[in-house]
């Protein structure tokens, strides 16, 4: 059998116990190569790995190269203990830009840890064995809404996260220690471990058959693409409805404000004199707005050396501090842009903008919720609502009170919060305020390191389209 | 037994080898003759044959029935004529290589029906001699397994005014004993094959055993063997001074002390570190890139020699459905470009034949040589995948043909005394010897669609046709007109006969 694919085993604090485990070396029942690697630098040094393995460079990484090779792999457990003892198992899938592994790779670790009697968890909460009850499906939301907030963070759980642009299929186990009673020596980690590599030894062919897109209520149960993904199209679905009820409205306009073209349909002079706005107005809010997002992508890291020599702060700080500020003196854009409009002061123009806002939003979240389901739906849930909504007449503190709310920085700030409710260990304010910088850096630092997409999305297209909506309510 | 060459078969030289595994050179050191992972074919057809494509399809029929193998599966696609890599072995004079087919079929594995039928060319079978020895089930638990069958012309004897045919049989096999024995390295042949040898083929002229007893310290001797040998051979093989214990079973008095030969090899202390030396040539092949459109081919090789240049023939076979960039083709040494001094190319075309890259490259003493060519996956057509296509696709092994300088001084066999090994090592001006080597096989994930897909397609197909032809159908065919009620209900007609018996006209 020439299948030349190994297993690679990213063990991060591990490296001791690998080697002492009882793995049949040497067994000619091993069809294919397995490759025992213990990492340093944490995601850094498994992402160099992985380009050396594959001979890419993707983030600009510089390694030396590796020697053994052993084909095309075909899926990898990563390793995570802490002790040589464990009371139970957690598992992480979440990785990159929120890719997941095959679902079988989770079923089969669920299956042999069950086979073994030992306790696996996800998300660090422990499946209730009560299915009806209310708070059993309480329970199952946190867990869901966890990995919702995980996945839509796009950061890599674990080292498995990187495996997934390759096409090999990784989850990371982590061996938790906790006050629990009874717990398992390596004897029975090994006997489990070396089960799951004996079923992925036996694989004739990439694991294919079961979902990629899924989220976990439990390990045993699982919500498919099927059926979250029509639930997404009817949020999206109300910005479609209300851009189509703007749409009639500027076209009953057009009949209101020209009824001599109705008839004969030549264009009186006289309408041609009104001042109607064409769409060449929208081109400078448009622009404006998309060039403030731009900023936001690029100035931090060009202005990290200037901001470091002229101000007592980090590198870090520096950028996270730029970006924060640029955020927020894109809020006082409008007042400016008024003085470029050709259009203003009129209904048609705001509402053309609002069209073009809307259809803008539903392009957006449609397309990254194909690519990370979580991050999709968490903006979609918080920004169509008041999308919808906003406009400048009526009650418009309310209506800016309600769309500060839902731009994405704050959108950031309440998931950090909500995070930390669910993990069951809430946080002051303070802290709320020093995690959000901190994730803000850990963005930025994917993107550059890895690759994540999350922050470029937000800064180039989600943030500009907020700006348009913004432009909205300021309309004067 | 075998198909009598010079009449029935038009074939000057063949070579037919399968092989289950891969060589790790890296690990067991400079193989004797290796074969590919998969199975290999190459013929030299004499220049009398005027149909060489149709010789060669019926000759790897005629060779899938004899060895059981599958290569009936050896058509256009996989079949290309090598330039220079190949030269006929033996007496011939064909160098015409339109008389030369090669095919490999790298995902054939071989296994015991392949076995059986190459064991019974042997003249005793594997009833006497060293073939008691070749038990299926012990081979095949082994870590590498490969066999071959050679043919070529040969001189009958030393005037050479007659041709014989020479039939060469090859079988490796490595045995992962410290794997298998907890630690331990000492083997004997009861452990490794559970049989022993008692005699020699009856038919046989030779039968020797040879165990590789060289030691790389020179001073202490680390290997213990038993029985004793009763002659001990040295011979230069592959640029490597090699000592043998020969156990000839055609001497009686191997057999005086017991009636069966079950060799022993003992390591006196234990060795940790049996570093076997690197080969000077080696290589190694490896897919690179990410995502189902392009990727890269790589390929390394390695000149370990510390102050020799060699230049080396590179014969590189691609399926159609990678579609080589041939102006990506990239090869560097030591950083700077490497340019090579032959090169033919035969590009693909779909569905026809391979791609065929055949180069000559110069290797600098002590460098690693890079080669690269980018590749696009091709869409297959739904009927042309395999079964299991999420397996991959096989890229056959790349095959590397080099005189390699030696680092010892080749003593020059004389075929008379030592035929074997002079034919298996030849040496050339005691100083290079020839070294074939193949690459791994490459396994490439081609976009590969769902194939649940066209099973929902057509059911959905067909419920919707069912459902809106069978009514339009209906509706366009049918007439309508409207229909009085001819008889009424059962209660009507019980009326109606009442009323005929009382003579009232009828409802």
């Amino acid at each position: 059998p020439p299948p030349r694919a190994g297993r690679p085993e990213g063990g991060r604090e591990g490296r001791g116990p690998v080697l002492r485990w009882p793995f049949a070396a040497g067994q000619i029942y091993w069809a294919k190569d397995i490759i025992f690697l213990a990492n340093e630098h944490d995601l850094i040094g498994m992402e160099a790995w992985l380009e050396a393995y594959h001979d890419v460079n993707v983030t600009g990484t510089q390694s030396s190269g590796t020697f053994g090779r052993a084909g095309a792999i075909q899926a990898a457990l990563s390793l995570e203990l802490s002790s040589d003892v464990i009371t139970s198992f957690d598992v992480a899938v979440e990785g990159l830009n929120g890719q997941l592994p095959n679902l079988d790779l989770v079923n089969l670790f669920y299956s042999f840890c069950q086979k073994n009697g030992v306790l696996c968890t996800i998300q660090g909460k422990l499946q209730r064995s009560d299915w009806d009850s209310l708070p059993a499906y309480l329970h199952s939301l946190q867990t869901l809404l966890l990995m919702v907030l995980k996945q839509g963070s796009g950061h890599p759980q674990g080292d498995h996260g990187l495996f997934l642009r390759y096409h090999i299929e990784a989850i990371t186990i982590r061996g938790i220690n906790s006050f629990r009673q009874y717990k398992f020596d390596m004897g029975v980690m090994g006997v489990t471990l070396e089960g799951i590599f004996r079923k992925l030894n036996n694989l004739l062919e990439r694991l294919h058959q079961s979902y990629f897109f899924y989220l976990l209520p439990s390990l045993s149960r699982f919500v498919s693409i099927g059926l979250y993904m029509p639930a997404f199209g009817f949020l999206i679905l109300v910005l479609v409805l209300k851009a189509l009820e703007l749409w009639m409205k500027l076209s009953s306009f057009d009949r209101e404000g020209s009824p001599l073209c109705d008839g004969d349909q030549v264009l009186n002079p006289a309408t041609m004199e009104e001042p109607r706005p064409s769409l060449l107005t929208l081109v400078p809010p448009l622009l404006v707005c998309h060039a403030t997002g731009l900023a936001l992508y690029f100035v931090p890291v060009w202005g990290q050396r200037v901001a470091t020599e002229h101000f007592p702060v980090s590198e870090s700080e520096a950028v996270v501090l730029t970006s924060i500020a640029i955020y927020v003196a894109g809020l006082a854009l409008p007042h400016n842009t008024h003085r470029a409009l050709m259009g203003s002061g009129s209904d048609r123009g705001w509402r053309m903008l609002k069209l073009l806002a809307l259809l803008y939003l539903a392009m957006q979240l449609s397309c990254v919720a194909l690519i990370n389901f979580s991050l999709g739906f968490l903006l979609t849930v918080t920004m169509v609502p008041v999308a919808a909504i906003v406009q400048p007449t009526g009650p418009r503190y309310l209506y800016a009170g309600l769309l500060l709310l839902v731009t994405p920085a704050v959108t950031l700030l309440f998931c950090i919060f909500l995070y930390q409710e669910l993990m069951e260990y809430p946080i002051s304010l303070l802290e709320g305020w020093q995690r959000f910088l901190q994730a803000i850096a850990e963005g930025l630092l994917d993107h550059y390191l890895y690759g994540s997409i999350v922050f470029p999305f937000v800064a180039i297209f989600v943030y500009p389209c907020w700006l348009l909506l913004w432009n909205v309510l300021f309309w004067k | 037994m075998w198909p009598p060459p010079s009449s029935s078969a038009p074939a000057g030289t063949r070579t037919c080898s399968a092989g289950a595994g891969f060589w790790r050179t890296r690990s067991w050191g400079q193989p004797y003759l290796q074969a590919p992972a998969g199975a290999e074919l190459w013929v030299w057809f004499q220049d009398t044959v005027s149909d060489v494509d149709k010789a060669w399809n019926d000759l790897s029929n005629i060779l899938s029935g004899i060895f059981c193998a599958s290569l009936n599966f050896i058509d256009s696609t996989n079949t290309i004529i090598p330039t220079a890599s190949f030269k006929p072995l033996g007496l011939v004079n064909v160098t015409d290589h339109r008389f030369l087919r090669y095919a490999i079929l790298p995902r054939e594995v071989v296994c015991t029906e392949n076995l059986t039928p190459w064991k019974k060319l042997l003249p005793c079978s594997s009833k006497a001699g060293l073939a008691v020895l070749l038990k299926a089930e012990r081979l095949f638990h082994s870590s590498y397994h490969s066999q071959a069958v050679h043919i070529r012309p040969i001189c009958r004897d030393k005037s050479c005014l007659s041709l014989s045919w020479e039939l060469r049989q090859i079988l490796t096999v490595v045995f992962d004993s410290f794997a298998s024995a907890q630690g331990k390295k000492d083997w004997s042949f009861l452990k490794i094959f559970s049989r022993t040898l008692t005699e020699a083929c009856p038919l046989a002229s030779q039968s020797k055993v040879y165990v590789d007893i060289s030691s790389k310290t020179e001073e202490q001797e680390l290997l213990d063997v038993s029985p004793a040998p009763l002659s001990v051979y040295e011979a230069s093989v592959q640029g490597d001074r090699r000592t043998y214990a020969v156990y000839d079973l055609l001497n009686p008095a191997l057999f005086n002390t017991s009636r069966n030969l079950n060799v022993l090899l003992k390591w006196k202390r234990p060795q940790d570190n049996l570093g076997l030396a690197v080969p000077v040539l080696h290589a190694q092949r490896y897919v690179s890139g990410y995502g189902l459109q392009t990727g890269e081919i790589s390929t390394l090789v390695y000149n370990t020699h510390p102050y020799r240049a060699f230049p080396v023939l590179l014969l590189e076979t691609v399926p159609w459905y990678l579609r080589l960039y041939i102006h990506t083709l990239t090869i560097i040494t030591k950083g700077k470009e490497n340019k090579p001094s032959y090169i033919h190319y035969q590009p693909a075309q779909d569905r026809k034949r391979p791609h065929l890259l055949e180069m000559l490259i110069q290797l600098p003493a002590n460098s690693v040589t890079k080669i690269n060519i980018q590749f696009e996956r091709a869409l297959l057509k739904w009927t042309e995948y395999t079964p299991d296509p999420n397996h991959g696709f096989y890229v056959s092994p790349s095959v590397l043909s080099a005189l390699v300088p030696s680092t010892i001084a080749i003593k020059e066999e004389d075929e008379e005394i030592k035929p074997l090994f002079a034919s298996l090592f030849p040496s050339f001006d005691g100083s290079s010897y020839f070294v074939r080597l193949y690459t791994e096989p490459l396994l490439v994930n081609l976009p590969t669609p769902d194939f649940s897909m066209p099973y929902n397609v057509i059911c959905l197909t067909c419920t919707v046709v069912a459902v809106c032809y069978g009514s339009f159908y209906n509706l366009l065919t049918r007439t309508f007109h409207v229909e009085e009620p001819k008889r009424g209900g059962l209660a009507k007609r019980l009326a109606n006969i009442i009323r005929k018996m009382r003579g009232v006209p009828p409802l």
